[in-house]
């Protein structure tokens, strides 16, 4: 069978099997809708979690970049684990006990105020939609890639599978359709990084492979012989304190993304939520240290492949002419001497690769069965489906509990605030489908927007509202408008304006370090500056420390031993 | 609860997530950014350990220092809850 065959073949059965779960858990009240009636075990929310937060990006974008970034990709991968860590410790178990349905609910209530919620509203739904138009457009990718579907189509097949499960089941639809979406990324990131790494190496377990064996160091060579900086080299494209406060950023503002956030509403008490956060790491841990792995074989075979071939031979390989049709690779004699040269420069090297194909590629590459490869597109549409369904749930919610419920309609009844609900996942899709088809050249550049926003608006209002009794309204409003203000601003300059990175050269994608401790100092001192909260605030913080839920049964915490 | 028996749930838990920060700091920015040149001349298996706490290790890290903190908080919980009187 060709790889189209069994791409579809893939295509067809996850897609059935999302259908299924999604016609399965569909729910009627508005905490099934928005919370999955908070009854998802702590496992099961780990791999929802994993699912929700691993994106397209993740799957196909990360390795890549790691790949052509060496030691400098770092950033991401501590970047985007490290955030749980702060999660876990300081913010998930505090707005489980919470216990409402969104973001914004929380620092509307804490902070006693309308404006707080709406400014928190806006964040959560700007943040989303920006990552959102990302996701759809890897779906468009994977499917006019390996289905040969043009982009249009396959982006519209997405959003309808993403309308039915999310329409019908709100949260607890896309709950359930995410640990099915892990299950199916997961193995399929792992099966070909196995096989890549047995092939190199002669051992299959690709996180010793890449410690142990010798590919590194070949790379190492190979890259110091072609003029690239040695692939360990830290600091080779960017300075270390920029490195430093892109990991922060990055780390803080995966704290701060609502879509990751309100996964811990919907586990059943404090304790699930402290051990699903630990969960969710650990199977997003399996896919984050295989990556580097993938990164540098992927690497080490591309030059094998490529470098010093005679072009014309390398033109007849079927993936390099799949891939140059979409042209992301581009492959061109410059010098006219019949062989591909790689170099550093771009002026003079021969190969043109974009960091997005090197997972889709690798297995080809490598010369695996046709199989391995089709269950990659599976795994990449899973990895972009899920992320996809988890944002447009925050931004229904958004619109439907916070504004419409909290602001407009405080009387809506049930069967309102759900229908609602369900028209804005409907409404969100549209959007997501037109971003998804007619993308905004900018999308790469704003998804720093979005952990940089993240980062500087919602992390240090949460944070101290749990930790700082005596953060007010006035103090959390002063702010998030002062870091998201100071973080757009700079964002925009440098991107799109020319403005010179004047903070001491750190970049955009670091920014929101600073926008959050502009927020911080902002928040603590006015706050000391007005009236402190009223009583009943203040008693809600004293309830939010308080040890919660006893202990419970272990069926509930999926939790095999308990000392 | 009782106010007398809060302070020092709170106090046990904010001195637990301090260290656990301390050391997520350590091994993430200090260990694998800050130091990172000088802890390259070491080597860990046939990678330098810098550049391998910063893809590998650090993460590894992070999982436990997670379940660490479920843990210590199920002693604290049931501590407070099995015995009201307790201080």
């Amino acid at each position: 069978m060709t790889v189209e065959v069994w791409t579809t073949v893939f295509v067809i059965l996850t897609f059935m099997v999302y259908l299924y779960i999604g016609w399965r858990s569909r729910v009627k009240d508005s905490k099934g809708f928005f919370v999955a009636d908070q009854g998802v075990p702590a496992v099961a929310n780990g791999a929802a979690t994993a699912a929700d937060w691993m994106s397209a990006a993740s799957f196909m974008g990360m390795a890549g970049l790691i790949s052509s970034l060496g030691y400098d990709g770092s950033i991401y991968l501590m970047g985007w684990t490290g955030g749980y860590v702060l999660l876990a410790l300081l913010l998930a178990p505090y707005l489980r006990k919470f216990g409402k349905y969104t973001v914004p609910d929380f620092v509307g209530d804490r902070y006693y105020s309308k404006v707080a919620r709406l400014v928190a509203v806006v964040a959560a739904i700007f943040v989303s939609l920006t990552y959102v138009a990302g996701q759809m457009r890897g779906v468009g990718i994977v499917f006019s890639r390996f289905l040969e579907v043009d982009v249009e189509r396959g982006v519209i097949i997405g959003m309808v599978i993403v309308a039915f499960f999310a329409i019908l089941g709100g949260m607890k639809g896309i709950t359930w359709t995410q640990v099915a979406q892990y299950t199916v990324l997961i193995v399929a990131y792992l099966i070909p990084a196995v096989a890549i790494a047995w092939q190199l190496t002669g051992n299959p377990i690709p996180q010793l492979a890449f410690t142990f064996g010798d590919v590194v160091d070949k790379l190492n060579q190979v890259q110091v012989d072609l003029g690239f900086d040695a692939y360990t080299q830290p600091f080779a494209s960017k300075s270390m304190l920029d490195v430093l406060f892109i990991t922060i950023a990055l780390m803080v503002g995966t704290a701060g993304l609502p879509h990751v956030i309100v996964r811990f509403y919907t586990v059943p008490n404090v304790r699930a939520a402290r051990y699903s956060a630990g969960w969710a790491l650990l199977f997003i841990a399996l896919l984050y240290t295989s990556a580097p792995a993938i990164a540098s074989f992927a690497r080490y075979n591309l030059i094998g492949t490529l470098h010093n071939q005679p072009i014309a031979e390398v033109q007849q390989l079927d993936w390099v002419q799949k891939w140059q049709t979409t042209k992301l690779l581009t492959l061109e004699d410059k010098n006219g001497n019949g062989t591909i040269e790689w170099t550093p420069t771009e002026n003079t090297s021969d190969v043109k690769i974009d960091p997005d194909i090197i997972v889709l590629s690798t297995p080809e590459v490598a010369k695996l069965a046709p199989w391995v490869v089709a269950l990659v597109a599976a795994g990449g549409l899973a990895a972009a489906l899920s992320t996809a369904s988890g944002l447009l749930l925050v931004i229904s919610s958004s619109i439907a509990h916070d504004v419409y419920y909290k602001l407009i309609n405080p009387e809506a009844s049930e069967g309102q605030r759900v229908m609602v609900g369900r028209i804005m996942v409907g409404l969100a899709i549209l959007i997501a489908g037109y971003f998804g088809i007619n993308p905004p050249g900018f999308v790469a550049q704003v998804v720093a927007f979005a952990f940089g926003l993240a980062a500087a608006s919602f992390f240090p209002v949460i944070l101290l509202g749990i930790f700082d009794k005596r953060t007010n309204r006035e103090g959390a409003i002063a702010g998030m408008v002062s870091g998201l203000l100071f973080t757009t601003v700079y964002i925009l300059g440098v991107k799109f304006y020319g403005m010179s990175p004047w903070f001491f050269g750190v970049s955009a994608e670091g920014i929101g370090t600073v926008g959050m401790l502009i927020n911080l100092v902002v928040t603590l001192v006015v706050s000391r500056l007005t009236p402190p909260p009223p009583p009943e605030i203040q008693a809600l913080v004293e309830n939010l420390r308080t040890p919660g839920d006893a202990p419970l049964a272990l069926a509930d915490i999926g939790e095999e031993q308990l000392d | 609860m009782t106010s007398p028996r809060l302070p020092s749930y709170w106090r046990q838990n904010t001195a637990l997530i301090r260290t656990l920060l301390i050391v997520w700091g350590f091994v993430s920015l200090v260990f694998s950014i800050l130091l990172v040149q000088p802890l390259n001349q070491i080597p860990i298996g046939n990678l330098p350990l810098g550049f391998w706490m910063a893809q590998q290790g650090s993460i590894f890290v992070f999982v436990a220092l997670i379940f660490i903190y479920a843990k210590q908080m199920d002693k604290l919980d049931r501590q407070y809850n099995a015995n009201p009187k307790q201080k």
